[in-house]
Parts: structure tokens; C-alpha cells; sequence
């Protein structure tokens, strides 16, 4: 274990961008946190959490895949990827840490997907444990420690210091070239037990996952309620795109006038659209879109990866959510909760 | 030597009964305007949208001019009374949201106006030149 | 701050049910923590008595729901609308949208919502219940052992700070007192803006639009908005798209959906209470209020069932194109 002094934070960060682009939350002109490249300057947000979550820096929302040009009956393919840099993503609470295994158990399995990979591979990230969780923090029901986050670094933040520990070798060899003083654990461990103590308090602590899981199709397929739960949802993707684990995308191709640009963007199940083929939409109601959204993280994805559940319990839906219609909300309604 | 000078382009929508037949007549009098000006015939000024002019400068162009029978010359005895409020209030709102005003323009031409034309076409282009690219509405995807 | 209680809103959806006079109630179902509140349809007396709120964060207007819950549910729905929404339902009956056959419309009078992010930034996270005190909103959190008391005024949302009207222009029964049009000042945003110059108008928008996520939320609750098939969802208009690839998509999203409503917008503020952004997409709309208003004559959508919109009407006197600019500079 390191520590730091809060004041010289500054330092810290100069000396982490000196050999990769740091990206941490800083607030915007509103107010709202958000993922900034660091300079000098740039201040760390005091904020929970970002508005858009940090999966943008892996699986970005909209990402050119190739372009192609046809000249008479020839066809010309051309690669535009662009091999990412290395990149430091400073500040990611441990709902956001725990979607990068959601998203790797998608995008890194056979066959791999390497737009991902390679963003993976050039990416450390430094997560930093929360001391002020919100009212929408459910992390605890998927056994998420928000005391203790991961990644390559973990941070802990004190009133006036930070205490750095790593956790993987390039997380090691990122800690070591910061010339930290090494100390003891109790100011942590001290932390820890104050912020649990909040954890235990919060209005969602004692959501849990019973009646959910890779099981439970046939339980849950026809349930009357999901009607009445999707009744008022306006099939907007807000849900799907802060989301931190959503990761459906779309292929479409763009004619710039000069060549065909195949790109891939972003889609949401929600969306009336979704996945439309020559037959149609596969979903024709809003209530089997709604319900897709939520059986995929709470039934299909544990199913496929041995039980783990496809939300991170971050909140951003809760709180973004144009008519408040949530995970949480579903669970209660649909799962052992009271 | 080589001379670098910026060529504009620019996009006219005419309508088919009068401002079309207007660059016909200009085109028959040999009277001149810039090449740069690619005509898109209409049926009338009014099946112009607000998307086709955003469409136009996406893909490229410099300037849109939107050209129509003469208030109260409508072939379609109203169409271009529509075009004229639809494109008050779209440039109004190009111009609040920091687009050039001299960009855009609404100009009535009629079949027997092939002077106007011609003379429309050069002092728009004039324009558009002393304005260079179009940075502020552009797609950068249709610059690769 | 709201003067009608919730037992009246109760009582009267209750009374109109049993008396067979409607068969579903359009209301507000209560969240999770007081502030999270979802547009729901009751048809149970029981259901109303446990789930009904009503309180400073009922913001959701409901008239576009009216449009999909009128062919699909059978018999009367009872709708509870206030001043701001019943614009928004007169404006759906002129585009014949729903049947006001199916609805009975019961006007409410409304103080002014809260806006739950301002509310946030004065007492931080972790809030755990919010309770109401006249002029006061008193919320508790998991932090503070007493609860932190605000004034009311000092978080209402944007749309009611400057709103245009307390006066129900629809409803077929009125709770409470009727209130008076507004002279309210919700265009001097969009005159600040006028008198910047071109560049910092362009900053400006540049910088808010490229917030967008292209999430469709200001699309999909704008009561205005009620096209079958959107053009930016048919792959055939060739404008379509799912993602805001560049910054010109943000723009012409953003501009192609303002010029469709305008017109027909009443101004309800839906679109900026849900942009999970903070863009002030009522900024957009306003411009063409205001500028219908200036070039056309006054004009309130929604004001009247089967007024003509100004988009689809003209006079012979109509200003030019070229001469909207005179007498302003910048």
C-alpha cells in the first residue's frame, strides 16, 4: 500500500499523463461529471459517478470498422482501424470496474472481437473506491465491494489523502513509477468500515437477486407484470446508453460520396428497430422490448456465464430514466424482494 | 503558376415552372454564372424541406439557394407562400445557431427572368466566396 | 407547495371509478424514494389509494400517452392534467390524435415541479425520503441525522420558472381555482443569444449539442411528436441514424426535429426535463415560438382545438426570407 497527499494530486496525474493519456471525471459546465482527458488544469470531479459510463473508452459509441470504394466491377476494401495509444483511465468506481468483465465476457470470448481487444490492451485502469454512494447504488446486490473496486490500481480517498495498492502487474509497473511513499493499512481499513457502514443504509441495501438468474426463463417469460411495468415506457434508449453493460451494437454504412464508411454504433433494444431484418422486427410490442432489456441482464447473460448477473448496479438508469421505470423496479416487482 | 483559388460549391434548387426555365432562358442567352452552381430541379420551390438543404451542405456544398416562382406565380397557386415561411424561420434558426446568413437564400425567378438569374447565381456566389468552406455545417465523413 | 392535496386527486379518481363514469385513471404511481415517479394507469380503487402520488415531482405530462392508451384500453380514461398539458392536449385533438370521446379531463392547478438535479445539488446523494412542508422540501438522506431543509422556489425546473400559463385552456371538470395566462420572461434566454455574435452562437450550441447521445428521449416524450414512423428511424430517408457519429448528425438531428414541431409546440418542457445531457433543448423551440411570434403574429399552440398551425398557413403579406435579419445585427 502507497499513500499520497490529496494536495498533490496534481503531480500525480502529470506523471501518469507523461506516458499515457489520462482520462478521469471532471465536472462539466452543468455540473455533471464527465470523462475528460487530463491537462493541466483539468480538476478531478468530486462527483459519484459520470453521466455516460466508461465503457465508451473500450467499446466506443459510434467506431469506423472499414470503408470500401467499387470501381466498375472491382471493389476495393481498406482497413481504417487505428491502433489505439496507450490511455489511463483514472477514477472508475467498482460498478463500472465490474462491467469491463461483463463486456469482456461478450467482446473477448470466441470469436474475439478485436476493435475491443486492442482498446483492452493499451487501457489501465485506476479505480477509486466510493465514500459517498447514492441513494440509486444497488452495487451490493451483485456482490460488488464498493470499498474495494479493482482494476489495475485500486485508490482509496481519505479528507486529505489517497492510498494507491495495485493489482496486476501493468498496475504494478504504473504504481512503482509514481515514487509513492509505502505505509500501512488502517487509514484504509478505517475508510472502508465508514463507508460499508453507509452501504448498509441506503434504501436499496437489502435488494437482492432472488428469483433471478440463468434459470429462470420459464419462471419469468410470462409474467403478467411485465405489462403493467412497461406500460408508461416511452422507448427511448437513455436506459441502454449510460448503461454501463449494454452492449448491443449496430453495422451500418455510411456513402461519404467518395466511398462506403462501415461503421458500428450503439443501438438499444428499446428501440422499434432493433435488430431488424428482412421479416420485420423480431419484437413488436414495447412490452417484449422492455422485457428483453431486463431478462438479458437478469436471465440470458447469467445463463451464459456462469451466473453472473449483467448489471453492475451503478444507478444511472434510476436516475436518468425519463419516467423512473428501472432494474430496480423490476426486480421488486418480479423477484423474491418484499 | 498555379493559381489556388477556392472554388464554391453551390446548390440551387429551382422549381420546374419558373426558376428552371429562368436558368434555361439565361443558359439560351449565353449570359454567364458560375459553374460552381449545380442546379437540383424541383416540381416546386415548396417540396424542398428543411432536411434537403441540411442534406446539402452534409455533402458538400458551400451554399443553397432555394429558387421559386415569384409570390402569387405559384403553379401550384400556393406552394411557394409555404416555402417562404418554412425558410424565414429554418435560417432564422441557422443564424441562431451561429451558421452563416449569407449561406442560404431565398430568391423568386421567373420563367422570362434569365438576366435575374444569371445575376442572382453571381452575386450569391460572390458571397459565398467571401465566406470560404462551410466549416460549421459540415460532415467531416465526406471529406475521406 | 402543491396546493391540492393528494386526497383530492384521490378521492375524485376513486369516485369517478366507482360511479362507472371511467374505467382507467392516467396518474402518477410512486418510486422508490419520493422523487422517482412513474406515469402509470390504475384500475383499482386499491391500487389508487396505496400507489397515487401527487407532490412537486409530477412533472410528467400525460397527453401523449392519451394517443397509444385510448385505442388500446377499453371505456373512459380519467387523465389528470395541469395548466402546462392541457396545451399539449388541445394541440393532439387539432392533429386528431386521440379520441376526446375516450377522455374525461380533470384540470389540476400546479405550483411549479421540482427539478430533481437542482434539488440534488444542494443536498448531495443519498437521499432517503423527501417530505413536504408549505413552502418547503424537506429531504432526509443517509448522511445528515435532521432533515435538510429548501425552499421550494429556489429548485423549481426551468419550464416553471418561466412558465406561460396557469389557466387550463382544456378539461372537462376543474379541481381547485382557475389561474391566469402568464407574462412570463421565456424568451429572454433566446434573446441573449440573439445578441451574441455569430461565433458565440456557434459555440454555444456547438458545445451544448455535442452532449448529445442520441438517445431519442426529447423525441419520444414530446407530445408534439407523435409520427408513426420518425424519419431519423426509416432507413429510407437516407437521414437516418442511430448514433450522433459526428457533429454535424447532432446538429441536423436536433434542427430537423425543432422545425417539425414548430408551430405546434406548446412549449411544455418535456424535452429538456428528460435530455439526460442538460442540453436546454427548449432553447430550440422557443427560437420558433418566438420567431413565429415576430413574423406572424402571436401564436400559442394548443391554445385552442383546430387552430391553424402557422406552418401550414400563409397570407400574400408574408415577410421575405431576405428581410428577416433587418433591424438586427450581430
Amino acid at each position: 500500500m502507497f499513500k499520497s497527499s490529496l494536495n498533490s494530486i496534481n503531480e500525480i496525474f502529470a506523471k501518469i499523463a507523461e506516458n499515457a493519456t489520462l482520462y478521469l471525471p471532471s465536472d462539466n459546465k452543468d455540473g455533471n461529471a464527465v470523462y475528460t482527458k487530463w491537462e493541466n488544469g483539468v480538476v478531478w470531479s468530486n462527483s459519484l459517478n459520470t453521466v455516460k459510463s466508461p465503457k465508451d473508452f473500450f467499446f466506443p459509441q459510434v467506431e469506423d470498422m472499414m470503408a470500401f470504394k467499387t470501381e466498375g466491377k472491382n471493389i476495393e476494401i481498406n482497413d481504417i482501424r487505428e491502433e489505439s495509444e496507450d490511455f489511463v483511465v483514472f477514477g472508475v468506481r467498482a460498478c463500472d470496474v465490474r462491467s469491463f468483465d461483463i463486456l469482456d465476457r461478450v467482446f473477448l470470448v470466441d470469436p474475439c472481437d478485436s476493435y475491443y481487444a486492442n482498446r483492452r490492451e493499451h487501457g489501465i485502469i485506476i479505480s477509486v473506491a466510493c465514500t459517498k454512494p447514492s441513494e440509486t447504488c444497488f452495487c451490493k446486490t451483485f456482490d460488488i465491494d464498493a470499498t474495494n473496486p479493482g482494476g489495475d490500481i485500486t485508490v482509496w480517498k481519505t479528507e486529505d489523502s489517497l492510498y494507491w495498492s495495485a493489482n496486476t502487474d501493468r498496475g504494478r509497473e504504473l504504481l512503482s513509477k509514481l515514487n509513492l511513499e509505502e505505509c500501512g493499512d488502517e487509514a484504509v481499513n478505517e475508510q472502508k468500515a465508514k463507508t460499508e457502514a453507509i452501504l448498509n443504509k441506503l434504501p436499496l441495501a437489502n435488494l437482492n437477486t432472488d428469483g433471478f438468474g440463468g434459470d429462470k426463463t420459464d419462471a419469468l417469460f410470462d409474467r403478467p407484470e411485465w405489462k403493467t411495468l412497461s406500460e408508461s415506457c416511452l422507448g427511448c434508449g437513455t436506459c441502454t446508453f449510460v448503461c454501463p453493460t449494454c452492449q448491443c451494437y449496430d453495422i451500418k454504412d455510411f456513402n461519404t460520396g467518395n466511398q462506403v464508411i462501415r461503421y458500428r454504433c450503439w443501438d438499444s433494444c428499446m428501440y422499434s428497430d432493433f435488430t431488424k431484418m428482412a421479416h420485420g422486427n423480431n419484437r413488436l410490442s414495447q412490452v417484449e422490448r422492455f422485457r428483453q432489456r431486463f431478462m438479458h441482464k437478469l436471465v440470458y447473460y447469467p445463463a451464459n456465464n456462469d451466473g453472473i448477473f449483467g448489471c453492475a448496479g451503478c444507478g444511472r438508469c434510476v436516475s436518468k430514466c425519463p419516467i423512473s421505470m428501472n432494474i430496480v423496479k423490476v426486480m421488486k416487482t418480479l423477484g423474491g424482494n418484499d | 503558376m498555379q493559381v489556388n483559388e477556392y472554388k464554391p460549391l453551390i446548390v440551387a434548387f429551382c422549381c420546374n415552372w419558373c426558376s428552371y426555365a429562368g436558368a434555361d432562358l439565361a443558359g439560351n442567352n449565353r449570359l454567364n454564372y458560375p459553374a460552381d452552381v449545380k442546379i437540383i430541379r424541383v416540381p416546386c420551390s415548396c417540396r424542398v424541406n428543411p432536411t434537403f438543404i441540411l442534406r446539402a451542405f452534409q455533402k458538400g456544398a458551400d451554399g443553397v439557394i432555394l429558387c421559386g416562382c415569384h409570390p402569387g406565380d405559384c403553379h401550384y397557386t400556393s406552394g411557394n407562400y409555404y416555402t417562404r415561411r418554412r425558410m424565414s424561420l429554418l435560417f432564422s434558426m441557422l443564424d441562431y445557431l451561429g451558421i452563416e446568413r449569407e449561406r442560404t437564400r431565398v430568391e423568386w425567378v421567373s420563367a422570362a427572368e434569365g438576366a435575374k438569374f444569371a445575376a442572382t447565381m453571381n452575386d450569391f456566389a460572390e458571397k459565398v466566396v467571401a465566406l470560404g468552406k462551410n466549416k460549421r455545417l459540415e460532415d467531416l465523413r465526406c471529406k475521406k | 407547495m402543491q396546493k391540492i392535496t393528494r386526497d383530492v386527486l384521490v378521492s375524485k379518481a376513486i369516485s369517478l371509478l366507482e360511479d362507472g363514469n371511467v374505467s382507467h385513471v392516467l396518474g402518477w404511481r410512486k418510486g422508490e424514494f419520493d422523487y422517482d415517479i412513474t406515469p402509470s394507469v390504475f384500475s383499482e380503487k386499491e391500487d389508487i389509494e396505496n400507489n397515487f402520488v401527487w407532490n412537486d415531482f409530477c412533472g410528467a405530462n400525460f397527453s401523449k400517452y392519451l394517443v397509444q392508451k385510448t385505442r388500446k384500453l377499453e371505456g373512459k380514461i380519467l387523465v389528470f392534467l395541469k395548466p402546462c398539458d392541457t396545451y399539449s392536449f388541445n394541440q393532439l385533438l387539432t392533429e386528431h390524435r386521440f379520441d376526446r370521446d375516450n377522455v374525461y379531463a380533470v384540470g389540476i392547478p400546479c405550483e411549479g415541479m421540482a427539478d430533481i438535479s437542482k434539488v440534488k445539488k444542494i443536498c448531495g446523494e443519498g437521499i432517503s425520503s423527501i417530505d413536504f412542508d408549505g413552502d418547503n422540501i424537506l429531504v432526509n438522506t443517509v448522511y445528515e441525522d435532521a432533515p435538510i431543509v429548501i425552499d421550494a422556489k429556489s429548485v423549481l425546473s426551468e419550464r416553471c420558472i418561466n412558465c406561460k400559463s396557469k389557466k387550463h385552456v382544456a378539461f372537462d371538470e376543474l379541481i381547485g381555482e382557475e389561474g391566469e395566462i402568464i407574462e412570463s420572461g421565456r424568451f429572454d434566454e433566446v434573446e441573449k443569444l440573439e445578441k451574441m455574435t455569430p461565433d458565440e452562437r456557434f459555440e454555444f450550441w456547438q458545445s451544448e449539442l455535442s452532449k448529445c447521445i442520441r438517445c431519442n428521449a426529447c423525441r419520444d416524450v414530446c407530445p408534439a411528436c407523435t409520427c408513426e414512423k420518425c424519419v431519423f428511424d426509416n432507413p429510407k430517408s437516407g437521414v437516418e441514424n442511430k448514433a450522433p457519429a459526428n457533429s454535424f448528425e447532432e446538429k441536423m438531428f436536433h434542427i430537423i426535429r425543432a422545425f417539425h414541431v414548430a408551430g405546434r409546440c406548446t412549449d411544455c418542457g418535456e424535452c429538456s426535463r428528460v435530455c439526460p445531457q442538460d442540453i436546454p433543448l427548449h432553447l430550440l423551440n422557443r427560437k420558433f415560438i418566438k420567431d413565429i411570434d415576430n413574423f406572424y403574429g402571436e401564436y400559442q399552440a394548443g391554445a385552442e382545438v383546430g387552430s391553424r398551425a402557422p406552418l401550414v398557413d400563409y397570407t400574400t403579406e408574408d415577410v421575405e426570407p431576405s428581410d428577416i435579419f433587418e433591424g438586427r445585427n450581430g
